[in-house]
């Protein structure tokens, strides 16, 4: 194995320990040096390269990227896309829709799974579920239940002689039939989320506030709901940054529409970039996108903080 | 004690429709992927199960699926080997020395970073860093991907974990002659299986689950993964119901069989990168 244990020279071992000694001292950055690279290379490099393309046209001309600048050109263009104000009242719709129905629901759900003795690992278990399967799968399961001849949700209406619509075609319905899909995917993460801050709540308070003839509605209104609001305010502010990412169900289901009923911003990014193959245009709205979602962070940190203090 | 009330029976009954409203897609798929194309079309509940459309999906000179499946299942077990592997290390080192809070701050403010951000944001440096290095449809481009979707949950998770070990474990372990890679790799790593599980588990699942990254950074099935090859059947072929469900029920599997096995820890992870974050 290790040579210099077999046979000592002084010269040998004073190397070795010497080396050893140095590797642990310097130890610490060994270990980040990974990660620090893996940074460099694949955020902050892209994120250079993000801002140099969103002021450039990008193209590939036999496998060689060609790159001209044309400052601001991509902004002017942005401002007079007609889809993008509609991308973004889409997005927005979509966003502020989620974000509210799936809190109201996942902590009706997580009150009243935390109220309860019996079948608490069945829900649980059962609401893991939409988490971990592949968003596409999500979109091709829905694309069934909608399907307008052999879909579940028609067969099901057929049977009370209701004729059912086209769903994720019209116009009208598809941006509800959307929103459906997401509250099935992901109520649960808000769930998992306020159901460990309400486990996490002191029970003393309650039992206190019992022995002091509190009614449960008072107890829930002014000791569970006020102790839940750092949980609550953290769900919102990372679902509604989810939110903005949705993509792949949307592409599977209308992918975008009809017409543009349910563009949302990141589904125009990729079309874009892999539809119309415009590399500095797509760069210059994904970075829009980012500087959006940036501003909302600094927003709900801030009220985040403000609600600790 | 209490009075019978009629409020559990409200409240279970609540849950419950929760749960079948959750259930009922996934049933739903599963019952049509087991039907002749004649079954699905009556909808009738009475039918005869046939594995003709997994067979049909796996039949490589019928579809593609088996060579997406080898994709997907390297892509997902690259990216969970060298998440874990990045992350613990880097975790190990951020929790157990002491860091300036520029330099910890910086990295883990990098990490929070990506983590918020859309995926989609990357898809052109992406590109244009995978055609130069020439790895352009093939699985690493993707894996390059899938490195910088899971490190952030990887990291938090293990530096939670590498928090609750005790400092004077290592030290004793030094005292002993130990040096510090011995230390890390023989005291420390297997105090916190229970994490590299949840990280190793979640970075698998969401790396098996991505589709964005896979359908921008592959153009045949060369480097592409499962959700692509869905994603074009279904356009392509959107009247083929039969293989649609058998497609998505089999991407479902691996989601499936940890929320069977692995639930606690998977709970855990997800609810700590959530909150870290």
């Amino acid at each position: 194995m290790n040579p210099s244990k077999l046979s000592p020279t002084p010269n040998q071992v004073g190397l070795s320990s010497r080396l050893g000694k140095f590797i642990d001292r310097t130890f610490q950055y060994w270990t980040v040096a990974p990660l620090v690279i893996t940074l460099l290379l694949l955020v902050a490099y892209p994120s250079y390269q993000l801002i140099r393309m969103s002021v450039s046209e990008v193209d590939i001309v036999k496998g060689e990227t060609v790159w001209e600048f044309v400052g601001a050109k991509h902004l002017e263009t942005a401002l007079q896309d007609p889809v993008v104000p509609t991308a973004l009242k889409n997005t927005l719709v979509f966003v502020i829709a989620v974000v509210i129905i799936e809190t109201v629901l996942a902590l009706v759900i997580s009150l009243l799974v935390s109220r309860s003795n019996h079948f608490v690992g069945l829900y649980r278990t059962v609401l893991l579920i939409p988490l971990l399967v592949p968003p596409i799968a999500i979109g091709t399961m829905w694309r069934l239940m909608y399907d307008y001849n052999y879909g579940f949700i028609n067969q099901a209406l057929a049977v009370f002689g209701i004729a059912g619509p086209t769903w994720t075609a019209d116009p009208q319905l598809a941006m509800p039939s959307v929103i459906l899909v997401d509250l099935w995917h992901w109520t649960s993460f808000m769930f998992l989320i306020i159901l460990a801050g309400l486990e996490s709540l002191p029970q003393e308070v309650n039992e206190a506030a019992s022995v002091d003839g509190a009614s449960e509605s008072q107890i829930l209104r002014y000791i569970t709901l006020p102790l839940l609001r750092p949980t609550l305010l953290t769900a919102v502010m990372l679902r509604t940054i989810f939110a903005f990412k949705v993509f792949d169900e949307i592409f599977l289901l209308t992918g975008g529409g009809p017409g543009t009923a349910t563009e949302v911003i990141s589904l125009y990014i990729y079309d874009v970039f892999s539809g119309q193959f415009r590399l500095g245009y797509a760069s210059f709205l994904a970075l829009g996108l980012a500087l959006i979602i940036s501003i909302f962070v600094i927003f709900y940190r801030r009220v985040g903080q403000r609600a600790q203090a | 004690m209490k009075k019978f009330s009629i409020e559990p029976v409200f409240r279970h009954g609540f849950l419950m429709f929760v749960v079948v409203f959750t259930l009922v897609p996934i049933f739903f798929t599963l019952m049509t992927s087991l039907k002749l194309f004649r079954d699905i079309i009556s909808g009738s509940l009475a039918f005869t199960p046939t594995l003709v459309n997994y067979e049909r999906l796996f039949d490589p000179s019928q579809s593609n699926f088996l060579r997406l499946t080898f994709n997907s299942l390297v892509v997902a077990a690259g990216t969970m080997v060298i998440v874990l592997v990045i992350a613990s290390l880097a975790a190990y080192s951020l929790s157990r020395f002491r860091w300036r809070p520029l330099w910890s701050g910086l990295l883990l403010g990098m990490i929070l970073f990506i983590h918020m951000l859309p995926p989609v944001t990357f898809l052109g440096p992406f590109y244009l860093i995978a055609r130069s290095l020439n790895i352009y449809d093939t699985v690493l481009a993707v894996i390059m991907g899938h490195i910088v979707l899971n490190l952030p949950t990887a990291t938090w998770i293990l530096l939670d974990f590498f928090a609750d070990v005790p400092k004077e474990l290592e030290e004793a372990a030094m005292v002993d002659g130990a040096n510090r890679f011995q230390s890390l790799t023989q005291v420390l790593l297997p105090m916190i299986q229970p994490g590299i599980a949840a990280a190793g588990a979640l970075a698998f699942i969401f790396s098996w689950r991505d589709f964005l990254f896979s359908l921008s950074l592959t153009s045949t099935p060369r480097g592409m993964t499962i959700p692509v090859g869905i994603s074009s059947f279904v356009q392509e072929y959107s009247i083929r119901y039969g293989e649609m469900a058998a497609g998505a029920f089999f991407a479902m599997i691996p989601a499936l069989l940890m929320v069977a096995f692995a639930q606690r820890y998977i709970i855990k992870g997800l609810t700590l990168g959530a909150l870290k974050g």
